[in-house]
């Protein structure tokens, strides 16, 4: 692949959220700018820009991921999600968001899209996870209002009813 | 907080990167998974004229296990390290380590060898591969060389790497049976990078002891199998031979303190685990 110009911009192409998304970017565009700003999903949200608070934290590749910490160009080919693909429809809202609803957690708000997106991925691949790993996972993340004590009830209770889907289902 | 501007060059093949990296000189530097760079990059500290990414050359995405040594390519992420299905039975004292490395969610895009060439003095996977004896293979445009770790990490945020080089991988020695491995961190948060962390190796051939966070590299230290009134000696010896100051998050006094409880309570967790 060519040597791409920095005064340029340059193609990059990945999935977002199940769609295929085209654009042109500069090189030293971070994925949570692109995000934002030229895509225009502005439920991600950026605090820090230096990895501390999670607020930006997206899935890349089914994993959780600092969005503010990875350029734009990096994920090509990847697959994205972000906070906008919880929701089945934007009249519903996810069991892991009805339950943060129900149980209050959160407060202002600004860090709840990067904390749903991490416990997304927990509970998807451990959907028995316990307090502690859920805990694990909360320590990528600050939270002022909370105290995190109503995020990690709002997260146990989304597990619990995430099982029962799942044997309905069964 | 946006990085300054930079040329970017995806290579296809490992000579591509390298003759890159050779041209670009000290303005060239390598990404991988990006997450000791990006801050980095985002605060200004870092401004190369050349990101050269590394993460489709295939042959460096690879964890090799030859004879009693684990080889980690360039390419090889923290998470999938961690995940390694071997790694319990090969590596311990990293299975012990990994959950101190950031954050889940930074573990999921950094690499094992961007840590080691980012060389915080306080981070944990440098701490590691100097404790075990680990090396470090390096490769330039036309020479290729393996450095010790403990001769790799040279001062704060500084290596040995040389102009137009780049980690081709790093080796860590397979854990042999009948070897103790421990390892202990204190630092404000969980994730945070370690105020004092201390990983020990216990063998037939005596103890070490590796210590982060205190001087301005991971420093390693062999002593003789010791008996329990030897101990505290021992490691008060060490904690003032470590280049210990202060800082806004702790005291050069409190660090000391703390290399003499963890580094205690990691020689003997070792030589337990060993017996």
């Amino acid at each position: 692949m060519p040597r791409m110009n920095a005064t340029r911009r340059h193609p990059v192409n990945f999935t977002l959220n199940g769609r295929a998304v085209s654009v042109e970017v500069e090189n030293r565009m971070l994925l949570s700018d692109l995000l934002r700003h030229e895509i225009g999903l502005t439920g991600t949200h950026v605090g820090c820009e230096h990895g501390v608070c999670g607020a930006c934290t997206v899935q890349i590749d089914g994993r959780p991921a600092r969005a503010c910490l990875t350029l734009a160009q990096q994920v090509r080919g990847s697959d994205v999600r972000t906070v906008e693909a919880l929701s089945p429809n934007p009249a519903e809202l996810s069991p892991l968001q009805a339950a943060f609803r129900r149980h209050h957690g959160l407060q202002c708000g600004f860090c709840t899209p990067g904390i749903l997106m991490s416990l997304d991925t927990l509970l998807r691949e451990t959907p028995d996870a316990d307090r502690d790993e859920i805990r694990e996972h909360l320590t990528g993340h600050l939270c002022r209002c909370t105290g995190y004590a109503s995020i990690i009830e709002a997260a146990l209770a989304a597990a619990d009813e995430l099982r029962k889907e799942e044997k309905t289902n069964a | 907080m946006k990085p300054a501007s930079f040329d970017f060059l995806c290579p296809d093949t490992l000579e591509e990167a390298l003759a890159a990296l050779s041209q670009g000189g000290p303005e060239a530097r390598v990404i991988a998974g990006g997450q000791s760079l990006v801050p980095m990059l985002n605060m200004r500290l870092a401004r190369p004229a050349l990101l050269v990414d590394i993460m489709r050359l295939e042959a460096l995405r690879r964890i090799e296990t030859s004879g009693d040594e684990i080889s980690v390519g360039a390419g090889v992420r923290q998470a999938e390290l961690e995940t390694w299905t071997s790694l319990g039975r090969d590596l311990p004292l990293l299975a012990a380590v990994f959950p101190w490395i950031g954050h889940v969610q930074t573990r999921s895009r950094g690499t094992v060898c961007g840590s080691i060439a980012h060389a915080d003095p306080s981070a944990e996977l440098p701490l590691s591969l100097v404790t075990l004896g680990g090396w470090v293979s390096l490769r330039g445009h036309k020479q290729k060389r393996r450095v010790k770790a403990d001769d790799f990490f040279i001062g704060m945020m500084a290596t040995d790497l040389a102009e137009g080089e780049m980690i081709e991988a790093v080796h860590f020695p397979r854990a042999r049976p009948g070897s103790g491995y421990a390892f202990r961190e204190v630092g404000r948060r969980h994730g945070d990078f370690a105020i004092v962390a201390c990983a020990a190796v216990a063998d037939e051939r005596g103890l070490r002891l590796g210590i982060a966070g205190v001087d301005d590299r991971p420093r390693v230290f062999s002593l003789p199998p010791l008996d329990d009134s030897q101990f505290d000696d021992a490691i008060n010896d060490i904690a003032w031979s470590l280049n210990a100051r202060d800082d806004f998050h702790a005291s050069a006094r409190y660090r000391r303190d703390l290399v003499r409880s963890l580094g205690r309570e990691t020689l003997k967790e070792a030589s337990r685990c060993r017996a």
